[in-house]
């Protein structure tokens, strides 16, 4: 009865949620909502962490954006248009006109160039995570302020996407030329709002940019972003101390809140481009016997497990290596096909059994790696160990600190037996969601340390393949042969929860809680 | 008297340069990487090249031979520059700045609380012993010391949420700019932490006076037949506050950077919080300063616990 409650007045949330569009946006007002973390620095370039992206984002613009309410729909930000030609080697984009940095300087493809060549290429002493995303990139050209091209060596089929990613944030080529690590300590974007102050370790304070090149956007007169986490912030919600909090909510929280708010409460929920996979170290001896790998995935209830989970933790869906309900993802028709992801359980696991058997492990022992963060690490890796109990395979379940667990999955020298790991990405695109599975040499994030040559060719194969249906077929044959070796598998998608005052208009869940930040459509209703 | 005092301050020195020394290295060798966690602890999917991180490493030094880099930390701080937050890249200085105000004022309204609580209930307790007085005050500190600061935080925090739909400021207002603002913030926390400290304190200060009442001096007072209410006044509680004082001091050290879990379900922005985030993001810089801190905190408040034996009891000067 509770869940049907819960059910019931999420989909009255997502009707409201669409009537929206519908209803006249108010200009004014200050929108408190919560960051469940702090950002290091102000750097978009050099960040990873949805801590930055919710405080930072509303400062800035980027070439591209996601169009959330139709996700995952591209619309241009600082680009007014852009054509892609025919053999997909080169990106035209054409600028809004009149559009102004924060200090009243002009915005041109200079500053388009300088951004996109600190990040495919920075200078020493300034810190760009995202050199792999442009690595195609050949040359970029200014043939006039209005007008960016940008030539690539080979295709990508990602290319677009990227140019919307929320972190390749616009800078000043002015003032990246009098200081390249001017973004570090200094925000000043063509964005939204304008930065007032952050006080380390409590809260950040912007303005409306009353120059922002959107007439009569933003709707908002400011915001502060508080940074809270845990059980004080669901009681912020509570109290109303802030109206939102956009990472994503558990289960018990959700209907805690629900229960408060009552009808001044919006739930709005999606599937979550975050999945937690167990990789195994196959330089270490079981791990390096495919048989044993593979039954370990087989024992994997994944369909039990995403019902009972749910219930406790922010992981619901079943899928492989792509997130279930995007267009690139396998059907369940194709899922059900694939090692451990059979609706058969008992017949898995008797797979399973004979493998190990055949391996001559019948009684496998290993200690399982997992991060101590309470969700959804803890109720997934109890889940696991259960799992494999039922299989007759005993894993010590070892949770350790972020630095000690980093340490035992270091990239030369990894100690750990078998591990969970996590991959959150701002967007849907196999170019990102298959990093894990390439071999070592070829991506960072690989901490099964195997060499797959076969993956390797298909994953390139798949990336220069701008033909949707095409990718799709190459597609399965990664994922089929990723799932057979078992390198490192999927175990549960997350499931995304927001739960925001109902005075809270104009935002839209997308299954990133990276994109979809800058906070130009969002009003209050007050 | 000035001898005394000059050398418990040379005391002070060895005891801080043990700290500094200890905490460097024991940082260092513990597992793992600084940058790793900085760079990859949020985001698994995150494509850094490992040259991105050596790049980082190098650029806050810790490629650098071990020795180098405490003697280049060292001698910084000796010239009183702390260094900048591995995390944040700014001041340490700053970091720690902006939020000792605010611990600050908590552990002085906690001892403030406390004090005001702890020297009469424990004076009449011990005065009143095994009355219905005595059982009174007993069960109330005793409850003080079962009752864990946090959970009584936590309750506070959920009756004002239940019964007035509000809960204290989330972000910090200093006294000076508005008081009003920073007393309903601040005097939550103050109490939760409060009750406890006082019940430490009134429990030390009964048995600290039941013991005294038994001396010698005491009885001669009363044979002089000086009346009770000055025999516990001036003989009494002068001398038993030595190990109350003891108590105190060592406590308001304790709070400084000690009420992590408080702070966290009051969001305050505080050393402890600072402490618990530095350790978590393995921001050496900033762990190195915090302790040395909070070892000058306890060191300070020796001292000065120190100078106050020796104004309480006479004979500690004269020794």
């Amino acid at each position: 009865m509770k869940k049907l409650s819960v059910l019931l007045l999420g989909a009255v949330a997502l009707a409201t949620a669409g009537a929206m569009a519908a209803e006249t946006p108010k200009p004014g007002g200050l929108l408190k909502f919560a960051v469940s973390a702090e950002p290091p620095n102000y750097d978009c370039h050099a960040q990873t962490s949805f801590a930055f992206i919710h405080p930072v984002r509303p400062h800035y613009n980027t070439l591209l954006e996601f169009d959330t309410a139709r996700y995952p729909a591209i619309k241009g930000d600082l680009a007014e248009s852009w054509t892609v030609s025919k053999d997909g080697l080169t990106y035209t984009f054409k600028l809004r006109k009149g559009v102004k940095f924060h200090d009243g300087s002009m915005l041109s493809s200079e500053d388009i160039k300088a951004t996109y060549e600190r990040l495919r290429n920075p200078t020493a002493g300034v810190r760009s995570v995202r050199q792999a995303s442009y690595a195609d990139i050949d040359t970029i050209a200014t043939p006039d302020p209005l007008t960016v091209v940008f030539r690539l060596k080979k295709r990508n089929a990602s290319m677009l996407s990227n140019f919307a990613s929320p972190w390749d944030c616009v800078y000043s080529a002015a003032k990246l030329k009098q200081d390249p690590r001017f973004p570090e300590r200094n925000v000043m974007g063509t964005g939204p709002f304008t930065f007032v102050e952050h006080v380390a370790g409590s809260h950040w304070t912007a303005r409306k940019f009353d120059g922002y090149f959107e007439k009569g956007k933003p709707y908002l007169n400011g915001y502060v972003a508080i940074f809270i986490s845990g059980a004080p912030m669901v009681n912020a919600l509570a109290a109303g101390e802030v109206v939102a909090e956009f990472r994503g909510h558990s289960p018990a929280d959700r209907d805690r809140l629900v229960k408060t708010l009552g009808e001044r409460a919006v739930v709005q929920e999606t599937p979550w481009v975050c999945s937690l996979v167990v990789t195994f170290n196959t330089k270490k001896k079981p791990f390096d016997d495919q048989r044993v790998r593979k039954a370990l995935s087989l024992a994997i209830d994944r369909r039990g497990g995403a019902q009972a989970l749910s219930k406790v933790a922010l992981v619901r869906h079943v899928g492989g290596i792509l997130r279930p309900g995007y267009e690139l993802a396998a059907s369940e028709k194709e899922l059900v096909t694939y090692p451990g992801f059979t609706n058969d359980i008992n017949a898995s696991r008797a797979e399973a059994r004979r493998l190990l058997k055949e391996a001559g492990l019948p009684n496998l022992s290993f200690t399982f790696t997992n991060r101590n963060v309470a969700m959804p690490y803890t109720p997934v890796g109890v889940f696991l160990i259960d799992q494999w109990r039922q299989i007759g395979v005993n894993a010590k379940h070892e949770q350790l600190e972020t630095r000690l667990y980093l340490a035992a999955q270091h990239r030369d020298n990894p100690t750990y037996d078998a591990a969970l790991d996590f991959n959150c990405d701002f967007m849907d695109e196999p170019n990102l969601q298959l990093q894990k599975y390439l071999s070592h040499d070829r991506s960072p994030i690989n901490y099964a340390q195997q060499t797959d040559r076969v993956l390797d060719d298909l994953f390139d194969k798949q990336s220069g393949e701008l033909d949707k249906k095409k990718r799709y077929a190459i597609l399965r044959e990664f994922e089929k042969r990723a799932l057979e070796q078992a390198y490192t598998v999927p175990t549960i998608w997350w499931h995304r929860i927001i739960v925001h005052h109902k005075q809270l208009k104009g935002w839209h869940i997308t299954p990133s809680h990276y994109v979809g930040q800058d906070l130009a459509d969002v009003w209050l209703d007050q | 008297m000035l001898r005394f005092v000059f050398h418990r301050f040379l005391l002070m020195i060895p005891t801080l340069l043990g700290v500094a020394v200890l905490v460097f290295f024991m940082l260092r060798l513990m597992p793992g990487d600084p940058v790793a966690t900085m760079l990859l602890g949020d985001a698994g999917g995150a494509n850094i090249p490992p040259e991105v991180i050596e790049q980082e490493r190098a650029r806050l030094g810790l490629d650098l031979p071990l020795y180098v880099q405490f003697f280049k930390w060292f001698w910084s701080v000796l010239q009183g520059d702390f260094g900048f937050s591995m995390w944040t890249g700014k001041s340490v200085a700053y970091e720690i700045g902006i939020r000792l105000e605010l611990s600050l004022q908590v552990a002085i309204m906690a001892t403030i609380l406390a004090v005001l609580l702890a020297l009469p209930l424990g004076t009449l307790s011990a005065i009143f012993k095994d009355t219905w007085i005595d059982q009174s005050i007993r069960m109330f500190s005793i409850a003080g010391l079962a009752v864990p600061s946090f959970w009584l935080g936590m309750i506070i925090i959920l009756l004002l949420l239940s019964y007035f739909s509000w809960i204290p400021p989330l972000t910090f207002t200093s006294l000076w700019d508005d008081p009003w603002t920073n007393l309903s913030q601040l005097i939550w926390p103050a109490m939760a932490v409060g009750y406890r400290y006082s019940a430490v304190s009134t429990r030390m200060m009964r048995s600290s006076i039941l013991e005294v009442l038994q001396e010698d001096y005491i009885r001669t007072a009363r044979a002089k037949g000086v009346v009770e209410r000055l025999v516990v006044a001036r003989h009494a509680m002068r001398n038993a506050l030595l190990p109350v004082v003891t108590v105190i001091g060592l406590e308001f050290a304790f709070l400084i950077g000690g009420l992590v879990v408080t702070e966290q379900v009051f969001n305050l922005n505080g050393i402890g919080r600072l402490f618990v985030q530095a350790v978590a993001r393995s921001d050496f810089t900033m762990i190195q300063a915090l302790v040395l801190l909070v070892s000058v905190f306890f060191v300070l408040v020796n001292f000065v616990m120190d100078l106050m034996y020796a104004f309480l009891d006479p004979r500690i000067r004269y020794r």
